[in-house]
């Protein structure tokens, strides 16, 4: 079935809990050394498909094939291909923290020579080598978080599941652990299959699936899904977004959107469109803002919802204005 | 020979853990610390008063004195709770997630629960021995033989009963299952045991029920060895015992298997 290099194949999997259909049949293929990424909304279905992938969870229909071995029927040597970090807590608190990668580290098979080394090296990755013989119960919750990615790292897997796997943990921690998985990836050739509602973290990625109500709604490099939704945003303050509304849609022929922050479009070549809308509209203008469009922007506009409210893709912003920019005629 | 090891890694967790646990020590020696001595002194006396003189009340009880008498039952008590206690981790596992680690691992689920089988029954068994200390309390003299004899059987008769746990816990998904677990089967496993009375000269529907019940068995051949007493013959005790755990042991493996 290993056609295409594919390390992953998934044909119209579906997942029925009860009246619950989680997942609707979903079609996709991972390739070999990629970094795919599953962004979706809260219960769209991503850690159903993951525990899929994994063994956890049978599928109710559909296929799934994982590094040339049926989930279904080889279970034993999907999981010795593959590592995972779970999105809910999955440590035993009544172990150190070495204890519980050495646990890891003993049912994965890595060699004895290497055991020691590998558990300090990725203690020290999420900084917790000091606290290696406290009981993981006496660790906060970023900490627990760090010690279980250390452990999804230990075993240097063929594909590596990660759901969610740096929710809560702060920016510094965050790039470290990426840089971890970008050198395993590199020097390992590890297949990374993640989920993130983070969207900096979904630009790392080879590849995006989008998922919403069980269904994968687009599935592409984000560059190509971003170029989908339209162009660059642009957002216009004035004294009147009413007639600035107008003239938009009237000269421009683009569809805009008035709300309490302005009036808001998509357009190609959005800094070439900034002087000529200050030319051509004749009132006061009190700002005018440009971002390039984000995920988060490929989402809602494919599903008509916000993924999350609180993520916003700040680092995607571009302010270009400045406020009050006031124009002489 | 990975699952080998992985035996061995669910066994090492599970000894770790109680040893960190020094209040579950604690715990599961005091309750029948507790029976024995309250329980035992307040009967041993209030028998031989009934009795009219302790050597008369003592021949229904092979000649013994009951606290003497109980103690053995009181052993297999300790080792029945401690094992179905190790066991019904299971459940908790499942609850704070760590179940699914172990589920994921590449190692086969039979090795998962034969490795908690054993992790269960070696807590157990160590239990079981810290009982011993009260031998001399309770007028046993325990020789190095009975303790060479006592070791194996303990660890026999715990693997039955964390057998016996696991096929009940395997796919409980919930806390509340606990409570079943306590009220459905320790309990009533305890108390038909023979650990607390004489199995001669019982009523019928009683003697059915503590013949039908394993542990009788376990209890039984604990008190050969310990003080020499004995209702049922030693090889149906044993074969009995054996066998019941080789069945649950076997049920433990295909119910564990089945688990998603
Ligand atoms: N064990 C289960 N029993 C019943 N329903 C379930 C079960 N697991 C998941 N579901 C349902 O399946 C749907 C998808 O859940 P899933 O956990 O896959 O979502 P998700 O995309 O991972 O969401 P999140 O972003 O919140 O993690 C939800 O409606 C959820 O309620
Ligand atoms: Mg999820």
């Amino acid at each position: 079935m290993s056609d295409n290099g594919a390390i992953i194949h998934v044909r119209e999997i579906t997942k029925r809990f009860g009246d619950v259909e989680a997942v609707k049949g979903i079609t996709f293929d991972v390739e070999k050394g990629e970094l795919f990424g599953f962004l979706g909304p809260n219960g769209a279905g991503k850690t159903t498909t993951i525990n899929i992938l994994c063994t956890l969870l049978k599928p109710t229909s559909g296929t799934a094939v994982l590094n040339g071995f049926d989930v279904t029927a080889k279970p034993n040597d999907v999981r010795r291909s593959i590592g995972l970090v779970f999105q809910d807590p999955s440590l035993d608190d009544r172990l150190t923290a070495w204890e519980n990668l050495q646990f890891h580290a003993l049912v994965y098979g890595v060699p004895t020579e290497e055991r020691l080394g590998r558990i300090e090296n990725v203690l020290k990755m999420v900084e917790l080598y000091e606290r290696r013989n406290d009981a993981v119960k006496t660790f906060s919750g970023g900490m627990k978080r760090r010690l279980e990615i250390a452990r999804g790292l230990l075993h240097y897997p063929k594909v590596l599941f990660l759901d969610e796997p740096t929710l809560g943990l702060d920016p510094q921690t965050r790039s470290h652990i990426w840089e971890y998985i970008h050198e395993l990836k590199k020097r390992e050739g590890t297949t990374v299959f993640l989920t993130t509602h983070y969207m900096d973290e979904a630009e790392n990625c080879g590849r995006i699936a989008i998922i919403d109500h069980g269904k994968i709604v687009a599935l592409d490099t984000p560059d190509n899904l971003k170029d989908k939704v339209g162009g660059d945003v642009i957002t216009v303050k004035t004294d009147d977004d009413g007639a600035a509304k107008r003239l938009i849609e009237e000269r421009y022929k683009l569809e805009a959107a008035v709300d309490p922050h302005g009036v808001s479009f998509k357009v190609k070549g959005g800094e070439e469109f900034i002087p000529s809308f200050v030319k051509d509209f004749e009132r006061k203008i009190l700002s005018i803002s440009l971002r390039r469009p984000t995920l988060e922007d490929v989402f809602l506009s494919l599903t008509g919802r916000a993924i999350r409210d609180e993520e916003s893709g700040a680092k995607d912003q571009m302010r270009v204005a400045a406020k009050a920019w006031t124009r002489r005629r | 020979m990975n699952d080998l090891v992985g035996v061995y890694t669910i066994w090492l967790r599970d000894l770790i853990r109680f040893w960190r646990d020094k209040s579950r020590i604690i715990g599961s020696i005091a309750q029948p610390t507790l029976f024995l001595f309250v329980l035992g002194t307040g009967l041993s006396s209030g028998f031989s008063k009934a009795f009219g003189g302790a050597r008369q009340g003592a021949s229904i009880l092979g000649g013994k004195d009951y606290i003497t008498f109980m103690y053995p039952g009181i052993i297999g008590m300790t080792i029945l709770f401690t094992s179905i206690f190790s066991a019904v981790s299971i459940i908790w596992d499942r609850e704070f997630g760590f179940l699914k680690e172990v589920l994921v691992a590449p190692i086969s689920r039979w090795s998962v629960a034969i490795g908690k089988a054993l992790g269960g029954s070696t807590i157990a068994m160590i239990q079981g021995s810290i009982m011993l200390v009260f031998a001399p309390f309770v007028g046993v003299k325990l020789t190095p033989l009975i303790i060479v004899e006592l070791f194996p059987l303990m660890f026999l008769i715990a693997f039955a009963m964390t057998s016996t746990g696991i096929v009940v816990a395997a796919r409980m998904k919930s806390m509340e299952g606990f409570q079943v677990i306590m009220n459905f089967i320790l309990m009533p496993m305890f108390f038909l045991s023979g650990a607390m009375f004489p199995l001669r000269g019982l009523p019928e529907w009683l003697d059915l029920l503590v013949k039908i019940n394993p542990l009788s068995y376990g209890v039984d051949i604990m008190r050969y060895v310990v003080i020499g007493v004995n209702t049922y013959p030693v090889g149906r005790d044993l074969a009995v015992i054996s066998a019941f755990s080789v069945v649950m042991i076997v049920l433990a493996v295909v119910q564990f298997g089945k688990q998603e």
